[in-house]
């Protein structure tokens, strides 16, 4: 959910321009995965901005807590531990939640008209009150991120705080993050500042490390720093180069005004063969064979 | 009420019960899956009470429709084999479609066309419960892999589109050739109509009369 918005990129099953006499500057989240000591704080941000409360589960053995992404935890941290050199254990804690992809997957794939909607700051928003809890968006999505409540069948995510950054403010958990591994700002100075933590990481003996990008979906608004970026699958499956699934395309893309239009384009011709071969009347000597009888 | 002793029964009233309601059933689901298949047609989903409602009841009319459809396979199948007189009927179908059925070949109680149709019905049938229980999400969903959704959706929409197609053509057959629709609707035709357009049929039925 957020505010009304004069500056609409896209707008899900919507075939005219939206609102978009506004220009924004483009905005990125940044999660440093180096710096991340897996406190959670982000999470308890998060529910605390969103007011939202999930309910309590149980302890599945590991730290992870709630164990993957609900509709009332729109962020969770995912805990791995790694050994790429024998004997030497790595905790990669990585924060999961929407990537705010520059090619939204679930926006392409919804059908309800602004239901999901990307401002120009690039941010992707669901608007629940649009919603009609289909599940699309969960079919179209490269990183499984969206999820429809027991409670309304409504479609719920992170919103990269849209409500905050409409007016100026930082998302809820780069605000709390105790040791900065999250930071915000515009995506130029986010891929600025992830290219100094880059060089730092490589003199520490980190040879692998880089951005997380993809340019897959056309970049995303949430970005990591990755000690290991030749190897995302090892962050809890993080996917190497996530795209909008070719099925998807497929479902969503061309064929469906095309198919339309062929439709359309049959039912008139039925109209037209009508009118031009005239009707398929019994003959008039098989007519009179029977006159008498009727 | 029978006016007319001469004329042949082609459908009984349970026959005629269970084709409508397939029929119905079938024009709210085309309705409101268009509703979901392009923005264009999605005010067609207030037919169903708006967006949320379509998405719930669509499903359900779904698998009525495929019990019924069930039904009605078993009531006519056997009717709908396919003959040679029927492949050289389906040979020949350009001519039928110019307007020209002096050269067709007699047809029994469904002619070529028709059992393609028949045929064609049940094998989309098949795959659109198919599909469909794959992507409805509040029950199914969850019990089957992502690429598996993404496959089912695409296959629901093609096989939609390409049913709403068939039935179409299904339905102009039916206004195209006058005399037609009494049979679906109360029951019979004249006996001009049978000798006509299904002339095995009207021989079989009549043991040769006129």
């Amino acid at each position: 959910m957020a505010l009304q918005s004069l500056d609409i990129k896209a707008r899900s099953a919507t075939t005219t321009p939206s609102p978009s006499a506004r220009e924004t500057m483009e905005v990125a989240k940044l999660i440093d995965i180096s710096k991340c000591i897996g406190c959670k704080a982000c999470q308890v941000a998060c529910m605390e901005w969103n007011d939202l409360r999930d309910e309590v589960g149980t302890n599945v053995g590991v730290y992870d807590n709630p164990p993957n992404l609900t509709a009332e935890s729109w962020t969770v941290m995912r805990y791995s531990e790694v050994e790429l050199e024998a004997n030497k254990l790595e905790w990669l804690i990585r924060k999961d939640g929407c990537m705010h992809c520059a090619d939204p997957g679930c926006l392409k794939a919804c059908p309800a008209p602004g239901a999901i909607v990307q401002y120009s700051n690039g941010i992707v928003d669901f608007h629940q009150e649009h919603c009609i809890g289909c599940g699309y968006c969960i079919t179209g999505c490269p990183f499984d991120i969206p999820r429809i409540s027991k409670k309304d069948s409504k479609a719920y995510k992170c919103t990269l705080c849209s409500d905050r950054v409409a007016v100026g403010m930082e998302p809820a958990c780069v605000k709390t993050c105790p040791t900065g591994a999250i930071v915000f700002g515009t995506k130029d100075d986010m891929i600025h500042h992830a290219e100094g933590r880059i060089i730092d990481l490589k003199s520490r003996g980190y040879a692998n490390a880089g951005l997380y990008d993809p340019q897959g979906v056309g970049g995303t608004h949430v970005m990591y720093v990755l000690q290991h970026a030749d190897k995302p699958e090892i962050y809890n499956n993080l996917p190497k180069n996530p795209t909008i699934s070719p099925m998807v395309g497929l479902w969503k893309g061309i064929t469906k005004p095309l198919t339309s239009f062929a439709l359309g384009l049959l039912a008139v011709g039925t109209l037209f063969h009508y009118v031009i071969k005239g009707p398929n009347e019994v003959s008039k000597d098989i007519e009179k064979e029977f006159e008498n009888e009727s | 009420m029978n006016r007319n002793p001469n004329d042949l029964v082609r459908y009984t009233a349970s026959e005629r019960a269970n084709h409508w309601a397939v029929g119905m059933s079938f024009i709210l689901l085309a309705l409101s899956g268009l509703a979901f298949f392009h923005p264009a047609f999605y005010p067609l989903s207030l037919l169903l009470g708006g967006g949320v409602w379509a998405r719930i009841l669509h499903p359900f009319i779904g698998v009525l429709m495929a019990l019924l459809f069930v039904m009605m396979f078993f009531r006519f199948w056997k009717l709908n084999i396919i003959t040679k007189v029927d492949k050289e009927w389906l040979s020949r179908v350009g001519e039928m479609v110019n307007g020209d059925d002096r050269n067709m070949p007699p047809a029994g109680k469904y002619n070529g066309g028709q059992k393609v149709l028949f045929w064609l019905a049940a094998v989309c049938m098949a795959l659109l419960l198919v599909s469909g229980i794959v992507i409805w999400r509040v029950y199914f969903s969850a019990l089957f892999p992502i690429g598996v959704i993404r496959l089912a959706s695409v296959a629901h929409a093609a096989v939609a589109a390409f049913m709403i197609g068939l039935i179409i053509v299904h339905v102009y057959a039916a206004i195209w050739t006058r005399g037609t629709i009494r049979a679906m609707l109360y029951g019979t035709v004249t006996r001009a109509w049978a000798k006509q357009h299904h002339p095995a049929w009207f021989r079989q039925i009549t043991g040769g009369g006129k």
